[in-house]
């Protein structure tokens, strides 16, 4: 059976290649299919294309391979996530590391947003004598876009970062290895558990974030109007749907997601020492933002079809 | 006597080898490692291959371990062909190596006890938490580090670390053991005291290993028999004076380096 799916992962990977560059192709029927290969042979497989002095050619051909070796990994979680014992203990550490760790940096990030938004948005509201919707029109912005919009690129930079480096530098100093020849299945141990605490802990984050930019906005709009927490709150909820928490949630979960399996997926696979660790780290940040921005704009269509 | 190492290693080729591998062959790229590689380690015998950095050295352990692929060629452990076994089967027979690796790679977000009981509780089911401390214990104890048992990876010496990286795969109680570069990077009398483990690791548990090195003083001291590796293939196999008595100028440049270098 674990040849069966070799030979599956190798048809794609025929494929990918194929398409990209026939020279890429020749290359890859010489390399070997095992992951502790490709550090060393793919660059191998771009080499070619680039004697060639096919510069598009080489770059189609790095897109592809990154665009499968991404796709394989996700695969391979979702294998993993379902196979064996849960790693229960890790994954309640990294739930600690990730989520309870980042209170004090998004309590103070989602206070001051709040505060700023509603501060910003006052004057524009005075004009047309309506400061009273301040609080729905702040609840509105924080809950819909805001509080998950922060909260990930906070955690992408925070959590990320440090994800990718803590892996890379396991990569490198080859305790990844340690833990596959003591029979540990690494990839459960630290990628399925880091994936999951992610992906719970960033909507915890998210909702907490919304709260205290609410509060943030409550200290500002009671400083201004004089209103009661009970009042502002009413009014902040009444035109918030179910909707909006839905995809609110949805848009959390998609991040946290997204933010552990690009960190993990870079430092699992780093290479090159301490440089390939300063790397896998930068760019996790920096794939993840870009991606969580994607997401953005795809779950907003998709839910602006539902209003 | 000298041997010849390629008709040595096809003769008497199954009886009682723990490690057997034939016509192996692994580059990367253009980079041919290992080209042809035959070498055999019978059960209880330490054996160590010798060769420059850069040889192939620790490649040929790592296919051993099943970390790496090899390109051709047939490698059995245990009996088992590492290259016909599926995910479930390979991790089973990792159970039975055990590998220490140059730099010891302990698990720096852990505890010295925490690294210990990694493994084992993750390989061995139903164990009471007091199996798991004596067993820890106990084997920290036979590598002369109990003391250690709280402290973090970051607070030990070079030593401390081999040590302990070897106690941790000794908690499995392997049938094989790989060592890469035991000594690498270590001061004269911790090498002494690494070798010396390395016997005793061989006499107490009755292991059988193959020590990656380029360290004569380890060589001499561990190993049963010696495997020299060069230009991707082994160009002498025997005991260390059979080895160095060999007229390949290769050998003896090898042999004058670590002399040199060791009365520098």
């Amino acid at each position: 059976m674990g040849h069966q799916h070799v030979h599956d992962e190798n048809a794609t990977r025929k494929i990918c290649l194929s398409i990209a560059s026939p020279k890429g192709l020749a290359h890859y029927f010489i390399a070997n299919t095992n992951r502790n290969d490709q550090p060393k042979s793919l660059p191998n497989i771009r080499m070619s294309s680039s004697s060639k002095g096919t510069f598009i050619s080489k770059n189609i051909d790095a897109v592809l391979l990154d665009f499968y070796e991404g796709w394989t990994f996700i695969v391979k979680f979702f294998r993993e996530l379902f196979r064996g014992r849960p790693e229960f203990q890790e994954i309640i550490k990294q739930c600690y590391q990730i989520g309870y760790k980042s209170l004090p940096l998004i309590s103070l990030t989602g206070f001051i947003t709040g505060m700023v938004f509603t501060k910003q948005s006052r004057p524009s509201l005075m004009e047309f004598g309506a400061t009273s919707w301040l609080p729905s029109l702040v609840s509105i912005a924080i809950v819909r876009a805001l509080a998950p919009l922060i909260t990930s690129l906070i955690s992408a930079g925070r959590v990320g970062s440090s994800i990718g480096a803590e892996l890379g530098s396991m990569r490198v100093t080859e305790q990844i290895d340690a833990m596959e020849v003591s029979a540990v299945n690494p990839f459960k141990f630290l990628v399925v558990t880091r994936v999951i605490a992610t992906t719970i802990s960033i909507p915890i984050l998210s909702f907490y974030c919304a709260f205290v930019g609410l509060m943030g906005s409550f200290l500002d709009v009671t400083l201004n109007e004089e209103t009661n927490i009970i009042a502002f709150f009413k009014s902040a909820f009444e035109q918030i749907t179910f909707l909006d928490i839905n995809s609110a949630l949805i848009k959390a979960l998609a991040y946290g997601f997204t933010i552990g399996m690009v960190g993990c997926y870079k430092g699992y696979n780093a290479s090159n020492g301490t440089q390939g660790v300063g790397r896998a780290a930068n760019s996790a940040v920096v794939l993840s933002m870009f991606l969580i921005f994607i997401e953005e704009v795809a779950i907003v269509q998709v839910t602006n079809w539902f209003r | 006597m000298k041997s010849n190492p390629e008709i040595e290693t096809v003769s008497g080729f199954e009886g009682g080898n723990v490690i057997s591998i034939r016509d192996l062959y692994k580059s990367f790229g253009d980079l041919h490692v290992l080209r042809g590689v035959n070498l055999e380690v019978e059960k209880g015998q330490n054996v160590v291959v010798l060769g420059r950095s850069g040889t192939g050295k620790s490649v040929l352990i790592k296919i051993i371990s099943g970390l790496l692929k090899p390109d051709r060629g047939s490698v059995k452990v245990l009996g088992q062909e590492v290259g016909d076994l599926d995910e479930k089967e390979l991790r089973e027979l990792r159970k039975r190596i055990g590998f220490s690796f140059q730099n010891s790679a302990l698990y720096d977000s852990m505890t010295v006890r925490e690294n210990l009981e990694f493994p084992l509780v993750r390989n061995v089911s139903n164990l009471s938490r007091k199996e798991i401390n004596s067993s820890v214990e106990e084997v920290l104890e036979s590598v002369g580090l109990l003391s250690a048992i709280n402290q973090s990876p970051a607070e030990l010496s070079g030593g401390q670390r081999k040590r302990i990286g070897i106690a941790r795969t000794l908690i499995m109680n392997p049938e094989i053991m790989l060592y890469d570069e035991p000594t690498a990077g270590l001061d004269p009398t911790t090498c002494i005291e690494i070798n010396q483990l390395i016997n005793e690791v061989k006499e107490k548990y009755n292991t059988s290993s193959i020590l990656i090195t380029h360290d004569l003083t380890c060589a001499k001291m561990t190993g049963d028999r010696l495997a020299m590796l060069l230009d991707g293939k082994f160009v002498q196999q025997g005991t260390f004076e059979e080895v160095f008595s060999s007229d390949d100028e290769r050998i003896k440049s090898f042999y004058d380096y670590n002399f040199t270098e060791n009365q520098v």
